[in-house]
């Protein structure tokens, strides 16, 4: 599948760690948008690593919004931009799973509600990694945070994930999609898809955090990459109420071999393993009936 | 066509000022008694008097950062908020005070639960006196229209670039119904320049905003945006002045003084309460009582300077307010306290109509009495509240 790409940088000069998922997706889906393009994030990785004044990276419009009000500052951006006639220009936000799943699920809930023509894209880093990996509604079953310490009492995350994408479908938003820096030209497509909707798109793209889930650097998409292969994650599409699986995995590889390869999974038993290996084949079958 | 009258209440005026004012978004979640204003302005959107985006937000805080966002593209936004809500915008209007957003707001003032109650007091707006908004408290309808469109005029001036509050007590203003003058379009168009930011969010120049500063640099940004408020009471007055001469309706800018000049005994208040004690000044006046009341029109910046000027021959100052700062003393007395550090008159706190508990006529002529006969100075008393001889 061939991807064509501005050659222009709209991300650049920021302090993201090495290997950052986060940075991938930002970077590539303003490739994609363009200069016409206002970007609001709020508090998280992306905001902190390229907003620090007099250093600040963002080649388009852009602005931190208060933690809770990403769907909101999106809205007046984007409720702005049509009192003002402003045509052709994509107002998009990139918030963190806890800037999402938690104290930004109101504020975007608000945002779908209303139709405003805005992109929201979840970076899911699954824990609140710029503070230092505490546990966010996305975290997944088992994984040890600081918050969440693998030990014999807590023993690392005991909620299972939400599921963003079914919260946003059951809004009958214009348009969502799950996607992963594991797969770009996927979330390419995604994105320049999400441009053209008219009214809210919502793309959640798995972003794998080599500092918070213990894995090498250099290993972000591979790691991505084999979540899609072993099912933990999934890339589909909902619009105009139909369901879309995007990469129907016939067979899966070993949930174990994932899990093990980040240190974030590292305490796990085979019985634990044996749990999650059941929640994704549920998840699966609740997915495959939605798309049939 | 010149300036007509209208029959409206409070709430209503607010609605026609900001509809002069043409705003191109709104955004507000609805509360008691802010509600009318909310109300009034989809009306005007709906018939198309008004040619404004009107927003469905779910929740006062995104109310607040929705207009935010629209305003640093360059388009003229109004909220309109009170009590929970407004604590609930919290966060948010420090946000957009730092970021210089130049919003313009209504509160309707109202007391914080708990108790819940739906009434008056002013602790909702006192409360978050520190976070960085011009604060100005109106006392009836007509007041209430003109400073929505003098409000425009500050926040967007390019020497203020601070957002502004205007606050009616609620019901007591928010729901009384009075005779306004409504100046005409071409009164407003005369007195209110379109908003034009310099830093706006720019296709052809990308901006980014709201950003982190280093410890080296915060403290720079904080200081302008202290000499900004500073400066705003030069622009407070002039704009006050320009809206009398095209309107002939002035306020005084940051105080309104009633027969202060060779007062003995003043009373210093915010917001509606006003009429009522001027109303009592003018009966003591005829029974030959040297009386006077000042009227603290903006909390932020606060008028230091002009206190003292409209004092200098009291003996006795009482400062009624519907607010109580638990463990010290209601904040207005705390601040006119402050500026007046180097008065000899004695300074008394009356803390009334908390929870929209009426403040009556008598209990003011009773706090004038009490004022003349004062020695001691920095007392807190509570007006209308019977303590049991235990308790004492």
């Amino acid at each position: 599948m061939k991807t064509k790409l501005e050659q222009e940088e709209y991300f650049y000069g920021h302090k993201a760690c090495a290997g950052c998922g986060g940075s991938i997706a930002v970077r590539l889906a303003l490739k994609v948008l363009g200069k016409n393009t206002f970007v609001v994030l709020p508090a998280g990785c992306m905001s902190a690593v390229s907003f620090v004044y007099p250093q600040l990276c963002f080649g388009v419009n852009a602005l931190i919004s208060p933690f809770a009000s990403t769907g909101a500052m999106l809205s007046g951006i984007y409720v702005g931009a049509k009192a003002l006639g402003l045509k052709d220009v994509n107002v998009v936000g990139f918030a963190g799973d806890g800037g999402t799943a938690d104290i930004g699920l109101q504020a975007l809930s608000g945002a779908i509600d209303r139709g405003d023509k805005i992109i929201y894209i979840c970076y899911d880093n699954e824990a609140y990694m710029n503070t230092g990996v505490q546990k966010s509604s996305l975290t997944p079953y088992g994984a040890r945070t600081t918050t969440t310490p693998a030990g014999d009492r807590i023993h690392g995350s005991t909620s299972v994930k939400k599921d963003m994408f079914d919260i946003v479908a059951a809004h009958n938003i214009a348009y969502a999609a799950t996607a992963s820096v594991g797969n770009i030209p996927d979330y390419i497509r995604k994105v320049e898809k999400a441009s053209k909707v008219q009214g809210t798109s919502y793309i959640h793209v798995a972003a794998p955090c080599p500092t918070g889930w213990g894995v090498d650097s250099s290993d972000t998409i591979a790691i991505a990459k084999q979540a899609i292969d072993c099912g933990l994650w999934y890339l589909a599409e909902y619009e105009d109420g139909d369901y879309t699986i995007n990469k129907n995995v016939k067979e899966f590889t070993s949930v174990k071999d994932y899990l093990k390869k980040q240190s974030r999974f590292k305490h796990l038993t085979d019985e634990d393993i044996e749990t999650i290996q059941v929640q994704r084949d549920k998840k699966w079958q609740a997915l495959r009936k939605k798309a049939q | 066509m010149g300036p007509k009258k209208q029959f409206v209440s409070g709430d209503e005026a607010v609605a026609i000022g900001v509809k002069l004012a043409k705003p191109l978004v709104i955004a507000a979640y609805p509360i008691t008694p802010q509600t009318i204003v909310v109300e009034r302005l989809a009306e005007m959107v709906e018939s198309g008097e008004l040619k404004s985006e009107y927003m469905y937000v779910e929740s006062e805080h995104s109310a607040l950062a929705a207009v935010m966002g629209a305003s640093v593209l360059g388009a003229r936004t109004f909220t309109a908020t009170s009590s929970q809500g407004l604590l609930y915008m919290a966060e948010v209007l420090h946000y957009s005070s730092g970021g210089r957003v130049p919003l313009v707001m209504m509160n309707a003032n109202r007391s914080v639960a708990l108790p819940w109650s739906i009434f008056g007091d002013q602790r909702d707006s006192l409360s978050l006196l520190d976070s960085g908004w011009i604060q100005v408290y109106v006392e009836d309808a007509q007041e209430s229209l003109d400073m929505m469109l003098q409000a425009y005029a500050i926040a967007e001036h390019a020497e203020v670039l601070t957002p502004v509050m205007v606050n009616l007590d609620g019901f007591i203003l928010t729901h009384t119904y009075e005779c306004i003058e409504i100046p005409s379009e071409e009164q407003v168009e005369a007195f209110l320049p379109n908003f034009e930011l310099a830093n706006k969010m720019d296709l052809g120049a990308p901006k980014n905003l709201f950003f982190s500063s280093s410890p080296e640099h915060n403290i720079g940004f904080k200081y302008q945006q202290h000499q900004a408020m500073m400066q705003s009471k030069k622009i407070i007055d002039e704009v006050d002045k320009k809206y009398e001469a095209i309107t002939t309706r002035g306020y005084g800018g940051l105080v309104d003084a009633y027969r202060c000049e060779d007062a003995d005994t003043i009373i210093i208040t915010l917001g509606s309460i006003t009429g009522l004690v001027r109303d009592v000044v003018e009966e003591l006046r005829e029974q030959g009582e040297k009386v006077g009341v000042l009227k603290i029109r903006y909390m932020r910046p606060f008028p230091d300077e002009e206190i003292r000027n409209h004092t200098k021959t009291a003996k006795s100052i009482g400062v009624l307010e519907k607010d109580i700062s638990f463990g010290y003393q209601g904040t207005v007395f705390t601040n006119v306290s402050s500026a007046l550090k180097e008065s000899k008159a004695s300074l008394t706190n009356y803390v009334a109509g908390l929870g929209g508990k009426n403040i009556s006529r008598d209990e003011i002529v009773t706090i004038y009495k009490e004022l003349s006969e004062i020695k001691e100075t920095q007392t807190v008393r509570f007006v209308g509240v019977e303590v049991s001889k235990d308790e004492d």
